[in-house]
């Protein structure tokens, strides 16, 4: 710059910006402060609003750029950035921008060099403005109002939002685009935006006051809020570096964060304690399991203060019965398949040819679990937990009895000794090699046999039949 | 049985969802309401309107159209086995949801899955004619993630595809015996063949539209899965590997991990604990190496101990650079990108910065201060124009030096 410039340009020049987020008039400006060689420290640019009174000395005219002035130039990188950063709030960026676009002219390709001071401030602004932009599509949250007295009745969604920049204009398009045909308001501190399908107007700052304060939606929304979270994974930092706590108070599902945490810690502890069976030694003895039945509490069916009922049967036999668990007679008596189900297995035994004393028979779950109706205690099948937990006596069982070859009655049977849900129209009739190498043959429970009556009665029946019958001729070939 | 309303509904749906970790909406073709009918747009970038005290991004409604299923999977909370309350929506009551939560701004789409009912084919008609509803009678331009059922006829999901920006089918567990175990009514190989014949017809309705402009879009936010960590016994380079595999053989955009984490009235097979929630950020960050820095499956393996495990302690990549530690000090100054981008500590983003910035001028040690986050990190591993560190292979203690310190665990938290 030669000194006749300097003196002719001696002048501060003072721009007051009509608008705090106007990039179209501060590129104006600013272009024509460049192609007149103003350098950055004689120009003080002013918030609309702003006094400016340190620069009341300065010229408010602008100065005329010779009409063969050199261009302007400016990377797409710094106006990409630019047009972002001066919707911040910080009063410094008017000259920040001006700076950098001065210096550009030396050296256009300045923006690549990250290490240089103002680059980096001029990222910074930008990348805080993105985020303010990214929250406010995230988190205004718009409320109905129904309205009847205009003209035209219809429903108006109007939201009360607070940003932390002037980003309000500049996201207009994003939420018009989202909800084109939707009439729709959003209320700042600093300004407002009213759609009504076809046209989009500002209007004045508002309160919060003017919005709706509730919304019906609003508690199936936090409903869906609470049910979507995990209470096992509490991450209270993650949730808060992105939903800081300053957006919460605009946010309706935000009041329930407090509860949800601070209830998290006990549903975790409430679902591992349920599902906690305790590794004791197995016992050592028939004896010794049918003493530890009568005081097991593993599932709440031991709570209903029935007797534990224990297998019976010859401790070395080779063939073992599982049914599923003992009902209202065999509570009474103390003895495994003694009421009518009994009856009808002892009888089809006899015809298969197998003799009951030489089995063991026991059943997957050990307590009779029942609902009163009236003076009857009525049978209900145990839950598949409840199985699971059970289970681990009759492995004790099989453990020690060893048997050949084990017959599953039914499918809470079938679950007690493999462990997870068969069906038994396709597991009948083919038997499955357990891990200790014994034989596990799967079929209907008897009691489902009582069930039934007519035709149906008549088939089951004879698939229940062939099933015995396979098992006898099986463990004929066994213990032969 | 009663009536369940509504809210009552969605508290179940939504709980039985939950274990879903997918909930992005990016990636998918710009579309916009202006010149329709209805409402909705998206435009690249997903929007995650809350976070919940997990952590979790909630960007879509995620809930399932019933929690009725005929399939017993050990680790699913909705296995017909299991004692959990029951509830069904119909396909008009999870539309009719969508736009009212859409039109307040809580979402960006719907995340629609369901239990088995009836059979696979009724169930995904089920999910295709709630994204029918809301394509065609409200022209709902946002976002629909559908998952599909791996049994469920092709046609069908090919039908789907063409309503929802993404689809997925989730692979579960890592091994093909873990899943034999844990969900005896899976089958790999009809999982694999259904993601085979999504892959197909992303790539044939790419190529049609190359032709065709009007081509209808097929998934335009591609394909993703998930698997659980923790519930079987793979070990972590089973998981890197299996991932690998996948996003390879079937054109993945990602591949979820999800911790297994204790479900009310769990299955006696399942762990009752879960594993460290560290380990499933340790996963994820394997994954980042092999999407964005250019590391191979084999090569993650690498750092991987002897027992196929991830170190807790630190990340991959670090664990990576002290296995071969030959490579570095690397010049910063002079090295290449793929080199750089191997520096523990150095991002994508900075190490362009560096790129960049090395052209203006040469790097000294307070620059690369300047572009990184942590440059107590990054300098045992650069050299810089006034920087050289003292003989990082001489030290023994190395690790130990750059680990995270040791917090006092947090007791309830973890």
């Amino acid at each position: 710059m030669t000194a006749l410039q300097h003196v002719k340009l001696g002048a501060y020049y003072v721009v007051t910006m009509p608008e705090p987020d106007d990039f179209d008039f501060w590129r104006e400006r600013a272009r024509a402060l460049v192609q007149c060689d103003v350098p950055p420290d004689r120009v003080a640019w002013v918030e609309p609003g702003g006094s400016g009174n340190l620069f009341s000395h300065g010229e408010r005219r602008m100065p005329v750029p010779d009409r063969d002035a050199p261009q302007v130039r400016a990377s797409r990188a710094f106006v990409t950035l630019a047009k972002n950063a001066i919707l911040h709030t910080d009063t410094e960026r008017f000259a920040l921008l001006y700076r950098l676009l001065w210096r550009h002219q030396a050296n256009p390709r300045i923006m690549e060099d990250k290490t240089d001071g103002d680059v980096r401030r001029i990222d910074e602004l930008a990348r805080i403005v993105r985020r303010d932009s990214h929250k406010m599509h995230a988190f205004v949250r718009f409320r109905l109002v129904e309205e009847s007295d205009e003209e035209e009745a219809g429903e108006h969604y109007v939201a009360w939002f607070e940003p932390e920049h002037h980003i309000l204009r500049a996201n207009a398009g994003f939420f018009m685009r989202r909800f084109a045909n939707m009439k729709w308001s959003i209320l700042t501190p600093r300004g407002s935006l009213h759609w009504d399908g076809k046209v989009m107007e500002e209007g004045p700052p508002a309160q919060r006051s003017d919005a709706p304060a509730g919304d019906p939606a609003e508690d199936l929304w936090r409903k869906y809020y609470a049910s979507t979270f995990n209470p096992s994974r509490l991450k209270i930092g993650a949730m808060l570096k992105e939903m800081p706590k300053k957006y919460w108070k605009n946010m309706p599902e935000a009041s329930l964060i407090p509860e949800l945490v601070a209830g998290a810690q006990a549903r975790e502890s409430a679902m591992v304690a349920a599902g906690e069976v305790k590794d004791e030694a197995r016992p050592d003895t028939l004896a010794a399991i049918e003493k530890a039945l009568g005081i097991c509490r593993r599932c709440p069916i031991g709570e209903l203060g029935t007797n534990a009922v224990m297998g019976e049967g010859p401790s070395d036999a080779s063939f073992m019965i599982v049914g599923e668990q003992p009902g209202d007679q065999e509570d009474m008596q103390g003895r495994p398949f003694v009421g009518p189900a009994g009856q009808l297995l002892d009888m089809h035994l006899a015809e298969a040819g197998i003799e009951r004393k030489s089995a063991y028979v026991t059943n997957t779950v050990k307590h009779f679990k029942y609902v009163m109706r009236g003076k009857r205690r009525l049978h209900q099948s145990p839950t598949a937990k409840e199985i699971d937990s059970c289970r681990w006596w009759v492995d004790s069982e099989r453990a020690l009895v060893k048997p050949k070859l084990v017959l599953a009655l039914g499918a809470s049977a079938a679950r007690g000794v493999l462990g997870r849900t068969v069906s038994i129209s396709r597991a009948r009739g083919v038997p499955q090699m357990l891990d200790d190498g014994s034989e596990l043959w799967i079929t209907a429970h008897p009691s489902y046999l009582l069930r039934l009556e007519g035709p149906a009665r008549e088939e089951q029946e004879r698939l229940f039949t062939a099933d015995l019958a396979a098992v006898a001729a099986r463990l004929t070939e066994l213990v032969a | 049985m009663t009536q369940l309303s509504t809210i009552e509904k969605l508290e179940i749906l939504a709980d039985a969802a939950k274990y879903d970790a997918s909930c992005a909406s990016s990636g998918t073709s710009k579309k916009n309401s202006i010149g329709g009918k209805g409402i909705g747009s998206t435009e690249g970038m997903g929007i995650c309107h809350a976070y919940a005290p997990d952590g979790r991004c909630i960007s879509l409604l995620k809930v399932l159209l019933t929690n009725h299923c005929i399939f017993d999977c050990h680790y699913c909370i909705n296995r017909k086995s299991s004692d959990v309350r029951r509830a069904r929506f119909t396909p008009q009551e999870v539309a009719d949801l969508t736009l009212s939560f859409y039109r307040r701004n809580y979402i960006e789409g719907l995340f629609l899955s369901s239990g088995i009912i009836k059979s696979s084919n009724h169930t995904m008609e089920q999910l295709m004619e709630t994204a029918r509803i809301l394509r065609e009678e409200h022209d709902f331009r946002g976002y629909i993630h559908l998952k599909t059922i791996p049994e469920a006829d092709p046609e069908l999901v090919y039908q789907a595809g063409l309503y929802a920006d993404r689809v997925s089918i989730n692979v579960e567990l890592p091994t093909d015996a873990g899943l034999t175990r844990l969900a005896p009514d899976k089958d790999a190989r009809q999982i694999e063949g259904a993601m085979g014949e999504v892959k197909s017809s992303i790539i044939e309705n790419k190529d049609a539209r190359k032709r065709f402009k009007n081509a209808p879009r097929f998934a335009p936010a591609g394909q993703s899965t998930q698997m659980i960590v923790g519930a079987d016994s793979a070990s972590d380079a089973d998981i890197v590997g299996k991932a690998s595999r996948l996003y390879d053989g079937f054109g993945l955009r990602r591949v979820y991990y999800s911790a297994f984490s204790p479900i009310p009235d769990a299955s006696a097979v399942l762990p009752l604990k879960r594993p460290p929630l560290i380990r499933e950020h340790r996963l994820y960050q394997s994954d980042w190496l092999m999407r964005f820095y250019g590391y191979s499956s084999r090569e993650v393996m690498q750092a991987t101990g002897t027992d196929g495990m991830l170190p807790l302690d630190i990340d991959p990549k670090l664990a990576w650079a002290l296995n071969f530690r030959e490579n570095f000090p690397l010049d910063v100054n002079r090295a290449p990108r793929e080199m750089l981008l191997r520096v523990p500590g150095l991002g994508v983003r900075a190490v362009n910065r560096i790129i960049a910035a090395r052209r203006h001028h040469l790097l000294r040690l307070d620059d690369v201060a300047k572009l990184t986050v942590s440059i107590a990190k990054v300098r045992p591993f650069l050299v810089a124009a006034d920087w050289r560190p003292t003989m990082l292979t001489d030290r023994a203690d190395l690790r130990s030096l750059l680990a995270p310190r040791q917090e006092q665990l947090e007791l309830f938290v973890a």
